[in-house]
C-alpha cells in the first residue's frame, strides 16, 4: 500500500501560505480567504482520503494495523544514526489528520466571518496556514527530530497568532509568555531526544516503538541515579509534551493565549497544538509502557490528574468565557494524558490509549465548537466577560443549541461525543488506579457544573438590555458551528476500540453500566447545581463565594501561580543568576573585547604620523631597508 | 677602455653619484631638484652599463645598446614628470613638495 501522497496534505497549506504571505498586501481579503479555504479543502480531502484506504482498504494485515513509513534520508551523521523526513502513516496519525484538518477547515470557514473587515486578513489567513502545515508535519513525523522541528514550528505559529493584535500590550505579552513557557519545557524535550538517541543509537519511531527491539529490551542497560537512563529521556520529552499541553507547572501560558482572536483559540489552543503532549505521549507509547515497568507512564498519569483537577477547580471562579474554556482545555488534557498515563499494553487492557485518543477526538470536536460558539458570542456582543452578557437566548438561537450540545457532551450526558470517550477514561482509570478514577469522577462533576454555569451566564440568567442589539452570526460563522455540532453528537458512535488501539489489533469495546451510571449522575448533579445557581438571576452564587471566601480568592487568582512564577523569575533568578551573570559579561568578556578594540585604535592614532603623504619619506623608508636587506645578505654570504 | 684608469676608479664614481642622487632624492624640498636627483640616479647606471660593457666585454654591444634605451626611456620620463609639474603649479602655485602631501593618513 503506498501513502506517499499523504505528503500533499503538509505541502499545500505550506503553499498558501508561501502565496498569502509574500503577496500579503497584494491580495484582495475576499481573494485571501478562499484561496485558504480551497487549500485546506483540498488537504482535508486528502486527509479523509487517506484515512479511508487506510482504516477501510489495505492498511491491517492479520487484523493488524501496519504501519507506512514514507521516508528519505535529511542529516546523516552515521550509519545508524542519521535523521530523515518522511510521513508516518499509522492509526494515531490518521486520526490527527482528520482531527486537523476537520477543525482547521472549520475555523477556515469561520474566520471568513469573524475577522471580516479586520486590517491583517491576509495575514491571518497566511499564518492560520502556516500553523496547518506544521501541525501536519508534527503529526506524520517519523522520528523524534523531525516532530521536535514541526514541534518548534508550530510554537511560533502559535506566538505568531496570540500576537496577532500586535498593537495590543496584553496580547504582546501574553504570546512572548506562551513562547517562553512552552519553549522552557521544549529544552527538556530537547535533552530528552539527545539522551534518548545517545544511548539507543536511532531517532526513528519504528525502531524505538518496537516491543522486541533493542531500545526497549535493553532500557536496563545504563542508569542514573537509581533510573534507567531511557526512563531519565522519556521523563524529559514528557516535559516538552507537558509544556505543549498546558500540564500543570507549565499551564501558566494557556489562559493567556486566549488574547489571540477566537478561531485561534478554537483551532490551536483547544483542538490541535495543545493536544500535540498528549499525541507525543501515545507517539511513544510502548516505550512509556515497557521501559522500567512504566515508570514514567505513572508520572504522566498524575501529572494528568493533578491538572485536570486543578484545571477544573479554577475554571469555576473565573468570569472571563474564554478563561474558563481555557482551563476546561486543561482539564480536559489532563483527562487525556491520565488516560494514557492507566493503560495497558495488550488487547483489551490497551483501552486507556484508545480513551485517551478518543477523547482526544471527540473532545476537538465540541471544544472548537464550544471555542466558535464563545466567538460568536463576543462577536454579538463585544465582550469577553460573562457580566455583560445574559439572556442571549433570545438573539442567537442557532449559537445557543449548538452550545448546549457541546456543553452537554463535554459535560459527558449521553448520547453525546463526549459520553463515550469520558466513560472509557473511566474505565480505564477503574481497572487500574482508583485514587485516578475518584480524581476522574470529581472532575467530571465540576466540568458539568462550570460548563453550565457560563452556558446558564451567557444564554439564561439576567436580561440585559444591550446598546446594540446582538444579532446572530452570519452562515459563514454558523455553518461551522452547525457542523461541529453534528460531530459532538455523532463522534461517540465511532467504534473507536476496533481502529485505534496501542497494540493496534483493535477490540471489542463496552459500555461498563455502573461506571456510566455513576459519571452521569455526577455530571446531572453538576448541572443541577449550575441551574439552582445560574438559571435565575440570584445572589446564591455571590454568598457562596463569600461563604468560601479566602478558597474562592485563592481559585479566582488561579492558585497564584503567574504571581510564584513571577517571583521566582524577577526576584531570585534575574537577581540571583542573571544580574551577576550581566555583570560578567559587561565588565569581564565585553570589557576585554572592548579594550583590544581600544588598545587598537590608541597605537594607530600614535603611529599614523608615519603616513606623510611624502614621497620622500617613503623612498627613505625603501633605501634604507634595501641597504639594511643588502648588508644583512653580505653579511650571509660572506660568511 | 681608458688607459690607466681601472674599473674599479669608475664603479668608485658611478657609487658616489647613484648616492648622491639618493641624497637629492630624499632631502631636496623642490620638485625640480628631485626631478634632476632622479636624472642623476638614472645616468649612473647608464655609465655603469658602460663601463661593465667595455671592461668585461669589450667584443659586445649589449650593454651600449641599454644605454641608449635608458637615455630615451630617462628622456621620456623627464617629459611627463615636467608636465605633471607644470600642471601642479597651475593648480597651487607652487613646486613645493611639502605642499602636496594631501594623501597623507
Amino acid at each position: 500500500m503506498n501513502f506517499s501522497y499523504t505528503i500533499l496534505i503538509p505541502l499545500i497549506p505550506l503553499v498558501v501560505f508561501l502565496i498569502l504571505g509574500i503577496f500579503n498586501q497584494r491580495i484582495k481579503p475576499a481573494v485571501s480567504g478562499y484561496i485558504g479555504v480551497f487549500g485546506l479543502l483540498a488537504s482535508a480531502i486528502i486527509s479523509f482520503y487517506a484515512a479511508y484506504q487506510y482504516f477501510f482498504i489495505g492498511g491491517k494485515v492479520d487484523g493488524v494495523y501496519q504501519t507506512f513509513v514514507e521516508k528519505s534520508v535529511w542529516l546523516n551523521f552515521t550509519e545508524t544514526l542519521h535523521i530523515d523526513m518522511g510521513v508516518l502513516i499509522d492509526p494515531i496519525s490518521i486520526m490527527m489528520l482528520i482531527v486537523v484538518s476537520t477543525v482547521s477547515l472549520m475555523v477556515h470557514i469561520y474566520s471568513r466571518g469573524y475577522m471580516k473587515g479586520d486590517d491583517g486578513y491576509t495575514r491571518f489567513f497566511a499564518y492560520l496556514s502556516l500553523f496547518t502545515f506544521s501541525m501536519y508535519g508534527l503529526v506524520l513525523a517519523t522520528n523524534l527530530f523531525q516532530i521536535y522541528i514541526f514541534w518548534e514550528l508550530v510554537g511560533v505559529s502559535s506566538f505568531l497568532l496570540i500576537g496577532y493584535y500586535y498593537t495590543k500590550p496584553s496580547a504582546v505579552a501574553a504570546a512572548k509568555k506562551a513562547f517562553i513557557v512552552t519553549r522552557f519545557a521544549d529544552l527538556g524535550f530537547l535533552i530528552g531526544i539527545l539522551v534518548m538517541s545517545y544511548y539507543t543509537g536511532t531517532f526513528d519511531f519504528e525502531t524505538l516503538n518496537n516491543p522486541e527491539g533493542s531500545a526497549i529490551l535493553n532500557w536496563a542497560s545504563t542508569s542514573f541515579m537509581g533510573l534507567s537512563v531511557i526512563t531519565w529521556a522519556l521523563i524529559l520529552i514528557f516535559i516538552g509534551g507537558a509544556g505543549k499541553s498546558a500540564m500543570l507547572p507549565f499551564h501558566i501560558w494557556l489562559p493567556d493565549a486566549m488574547e489571540g482572536p477566537t478561531p485561534v483559540s478554537a483551532l490551536i489552543h483547544a483542538a490541535t497544538m495543545v493536544v500535540a503532549g498528549v499525541y507525543l505521549v501515545a507517539r511513544l507509547f510502548p516505550m512509556f509502557y515497557f521501559v522500567e515497568n512504566g515508570f514514567a507512564l505513572n508520572i504522566v498519569a498524575y501529572v494528568g490528574a493533578i491538572s485536570a483537577l486543578f484545571a477544573a477547580i479554577i475554571a469555576i471562579t473565573q468570569t472571563d468565557i474564554k478563561r474558563v474554556l481555557a482551563f476546561s482545555t486543561m482539564s480536559q488534557l489532563g483527562y487525556m494524558m491520565l488516560a494514557l498515563g492507566v493503560s495497558g499494553y495488550d488487547g483489551h487492557e490497551g483501552v486507556g490509549y484508545m480513551a485517551s485518543m478518543f477523547h482526544l477526538f471527540t473532545h476537538a470536536m465540541f471544544k472548537a465548537l464550544l471555542f466558535l460558539g464563545a466567538g460568536s458570542v463576543i462577536h454579538a456582543v463585544h465582550s469577553n466577560y460573562l457580566k455583560d452578557m445574559g439572556g442571549l437566548r433570545k438573539y442567537m438561537p442557532i449559537t445557543n443549541i449548538t452550545f448546549l450540545i457541546a456543553a452537554l457532551a463535554i459535560a459527558g450526558m449521553p448520547p453525546f461525543a463526549g459520553f463515550y470517550s469520558k466513560d472509557e477514561i473511566l474505565v480505564a482509570a477503574f481497572q487500574h488506579n482508583k485514587l485516578i478514577y475518584y480524581i476522574g469522577v470529581f472532575v467530571a462533576g465540576l466540568t458539568a457544573f462550570y460548563m453550565f454555569r457560563i452556558y446558564f451566564g451567557i444564554f439564561w440568567g439576567k436580561d440585559k438590555v444591550y446598546e446594540h442589539k446582538p444579532k446572530e452570526s452570519p452562515l459563514s460563522m454558523t455553518f461551522p458551528l452547525l457542523f461541529l455540532a453534528f460531530m459532538s453528537i455523532v463522534g461517540g458512535f465511532v467504534p473507536f476500540s476496533e481502529y485505534i488501539t496501542a497494540d493496534k489489533s483493535g477490540f471489542e469495546a463496552h459500555l461498563n453500566i455502573p461506571l456510566a451510571v455513576i459519571a452521569v449522575g455526577v455530571g446531572l448533579l453538576g448541572i443541577i447545581l449550575a441551574w439552582i445557581f445560574y438559571k435565575k438571576e440570584n445572589n446564591l452564587a455571590d454568598r457562596f463565594a463569600n461563604a468560601f471566601g479566602v478558597f474562592y480568592k485563592w481559585t479566582y487568582n488561579k492558585f497564584y501561580f503567574d504571581e510564584i512564577y513571577l517571583f521566582t523569575t524577577k526576584k531570585i533568578l534575574f537577581k540571583g543568576v542573571a544580574a551577576p551573570i550581566a555583570w560578567f559579561d559587561r565588565n569581564v568578556i565585553d570589557a576585554a573585547m572592548r579594550g583590544i578594540g581600544n588598545k587598537t585604535v590608541l597605537t594607530s592614532e600614535k603611529i599614523k604620523g608615519m603616513q606623510s603623504g611624502k614621497v620622500q619619506d617613503y623612498a627613505f623608508a625603501f633605501i634604507s631597508g634595501v641597504i639594511v636587506l643588502a648588508i644583512v645578505f653580505i653579511y650571509i654570504w660572506t660568511n | 677602455m681608458i688607459e690607466g684608469i681601472s674599473i674599479y676608479e669608475i664603479l668608485t664614481l658611478t657609487t658616489i653619484l647613484f648616492f648622491i642622487g639618493v641624497y637629492g632624492f630624499i632631502t631636496r624640498k623642490n620638485m625640480i631638484s628631485i626631478l634632476i636627483s632622479v636624472e642623476l640616479i638614472l645616468n649612473t647606471s647608464v655609465v655603469n652599463f658602460v663601463v661593465i660593457n667595455k671592461y668585461l666585454y669589450p667584443e659586445m654591444l649589449q650593454g651600449v645598446y641599454f644605454s641608449i634605451f635608458i637615455i630615451a626611456v630617462a628622456a621620456a620620463e623627464t617629459a611627463l614628470a615636467v608636465s605633471i609639474i607644470i600642471n601642479l603649479y597651475r593648480q597651487i602655485s607652487s613646486v613645493e613638495v611639502k605642499d602636496i602631501e594631501i594623501m597623507k593618513y
